[in-house]
């Protein structure tokens, strides 16, 4: 357990310093307020709402900007844009200590493998709940602010909804990560595994849901992809608008309790498959 | 020996602590290293000689840990090598360093003394001791090929490990910093560390170096001490006629320590023999105009053994 801790401290430390994570994150949190707030509250503003959803009103728009809402408005970006995101993270993470070989350093300093990629993976998912934090923090800033400003009424959401909210994020953002971080070990290298892993988030992953409405074979595959079931998981909280006006990727693909248990599984199996390679693999 | 002098550690110098059985590596159909036995006594400096590609760092690698070997075993410590027991207690410079560039020297540093768990305090000892005290700060891509290679020297040397694997520990430094290397190798031997040195540079390694195995092809050709390996010196001698030159030296060296080398007799023979030799040579009328000794360099010996189907190739093939 000493060296697991080790591990991690070592990687937390290294990872701290590295602008590439703070670009990342922050990248993140600027999306996150963007898409929340920023063009919602200029939509409000400008008596505009043809950014909002059809049928919106002002009154709509200014309610989703309410502290009550922010567990929803928190999540709603993360099963495209924080998936993506922290997809590239863990992708670097993992990938770019080949490339310069300190993979191989860490390696002759006395851990096992198992130990150092632990601490590698325990380091990230310190990081994802370290923004997740930082991003409610930041989206509860905005609300109140917004709420002040409109001298609106001051309703908390539920604890509850926090909570969901906060587990609903905390598996889809990590799933992402640790399949960012798979890629990297695979790849060997940053550049292919965040390729890759953003054609087929961004890309890949759609069109097989738009094949998969026209052959059921595939619908059926389709219920098991990563982005399907973070997209259903995060859907199941915040709803989905059936007239196609959701945010993009919240789905209602399949149902919150298989969604759930479909990122779990990821979120069990990626690390250990990262794992497997790292150990038996050789490392020049 | 050859280049120094060990203090210390003389009793403990046949307790191996590196041996190889048959070590084999393959990559598909290409044998990088072939039934290697190789033998690091403790407290030694131990040089380990090929030519590109002959297969050295693949061998340092399978001794670490970070390469399988497809067969042979390979103990450091005495326990399987790479084993997290014992990668603890090795320090290691592998192939050029592997650092993060964003971070400076000394953060680098502190990352992997966290993976040792060693305290931060050695960081700067170990700075220090390669001369980048005042460059610590900088960041790691901002240094020079020498600095990046210094530093990687001061990572192997976190936590006083037993033994350190240096990999061409010389390379892209300026004369000082390599001699400024050299002594710090055999500083390292001197406080009992026993150095595990791969080079290319064969006067580096015959001035640091006791025992030298060299290894070709991916087959260590030879392990013996420096000396050793370049065997005895021999005596030159010019003088005409050549055959009453050649009659003497074989009455006194016998005729299989003679042998001619253009108009010169070359022969196996000790220093106090010598003026014997010159004193024969005057009384049977020979006009003596040169007797001196030569020295095989470890560079000769190298190329003897390392050069492609040439007879001293088969030959030490086969009494290694």
């Amino acid at each position: 357990m000493s060296t697991l801790i080790a591990c991690t401290r070592a990687e937390l430390l290294r990872l701290r310093r590295w602008p590439a994570v703070w670009v990342t994150v922050g990248a993140w949190l600027a999306l996150s307020l963007m898409f929340g707030y920023l063009f919602n509250l200029l939509a409000y503003t400008s008596g505009d709402t043809s950014f909002a959803n059809e049928g919106s009103t002002r009154t709509a728009l200014l309610a989703e900007m309410m502290p009550a809402n922010v567990p929803h408005v928190f999540v709603q970006g993360m099963p495209m844009f924080g998936g993506a995101l922290l997809m590239v993270l863990g992708a670097i993470v993992a990938g770019n200590g080949y490339g310069w070989g300190t993979w191989k350093t860490i390696y002759t300093q006395g851990p096992s493998r198992t130990a150092v990629t632990g601490g590698s993976i325990t380091a990230l998912t310190m990081f994802v709940v370290g923004i997740l934090v930082v991003s409610f923090a930041f989206d509860l800033a905005c609300a109140l602010a917004i709420a002040a400003a409109e001298s609106q009424p001051l309703v908390w959401p539920s604890l509850s909804a926090v909570l969901e909210a906060f587990g609903a994020g905390f598996l889809v953002l990590e799933m992402w990560t640790l399949a960012g971080y798979l890629l990297g070990t695979l790849a060997r290298g940053p550049a292919l595994s965040v390729g890759l892993g953003l054609v087929w988030a961004l890309v890949v992953e759609n069109l097989l849901r738009g094949v998969g409405t026209l052959l059921g074979p595939v619908e059926a595959a389709t219920a098991v992809l990563p982005g399907t079931a973070a997209g259903s998981l995060i859907g199941a909280l915040v709803g989905v608008d059936q007239g196609g006006d959701s945010t993009p990727g919240v789905l209602d693909a399949i149902s919150g309790t298989q969604a759930g248990w479909t990122v779990l599984a990821y979120v069990v199996v990626l690390p250990a498959l990262a794992l497997w390679l790292v150990r038996r693999r050789d490392v020049a | 020996m050859h280049g120094r002098a060990v203090g210390g550690s003389l009793g403990d110098m046949n307790e191996n602590v590196v041996q190889t059985h048959a070590l084999t590596k393959r990559y598909g159909a290409r044998l990088a290293v072939d039934r290697v036995d190789l033998t690091v006594r403790r407290g030694e400096v131990y040089g380990f000689l090929g030519p590109n590609g002959a297969g050295k760092t693949t061998t340092l690698r399978m001794l670490l840990g970070l390469v399988r070997a497809t067969s042979g075993t390979a103990h450091v410590l005495g326990r399987t090598a790479g084993s997290p027991g014992v990668t603890a207690k090795v320090g290691a410079l592998i192939e050029g360093p592997g650092f993060y560039p964003y971070l400076s020297g000394r953060d680098n540093l502190r990352v992997m003394a966290r993976y040792r768990q060693l305290p931060e305090t050695e960081v700067d000892a170990a700075l220090e001791r390669v001369d980048l005290s005042d460059r610590g700060d900088d960041r790691f891509r901002s240094y020079s090929l020498g600095m990046k290679q210094r530093l990687g020297v001061a990572s192997a040397l976190l936590g006083a490990p037993e033994l350190v694997v240096l990999d061409e520990p010389t390379n892209g430094l300026d004369p000082a910093g390599m001699a400024d290397m050299r002594s710090l190798i055999v500083a390292l031997a001197r406080g009992g560390q026993t150095v595990l040195l791969s080079s290319h540079l064969l006067d580096e390694v015959e001035e640091i170096c006791d025992r030298v195995g060299v290894i070709s092809r991916g087959r260590l050709l030879r392990e013996a001490p420096v000396q050793e390996l370049r065997g005895d010196s021999r005596l030159s001698v010019l003088g005409s006629p050549l055959d009453i030159t050649l009659a003497v030296a074989m009455r006194l060296g016998g005729e299989d320590g003679v042998r001619l080398d253009g108009d010169r007799v070359e022969l196996d023979l000790p220093n106090a023999a010598t003026p014997a030799l010159v004193r024969a040579l005057v009384s049977a009328g020979v006009d003596v105009q040169e007797v001196r000794r030569t020295e095989r360099s470890l560079e000769d010996v190298f190329f003897e053994m390392t050069e492609p189907r040439s007879g001293a190739h088969r030959q030490l093939e086969e009494t290694s």
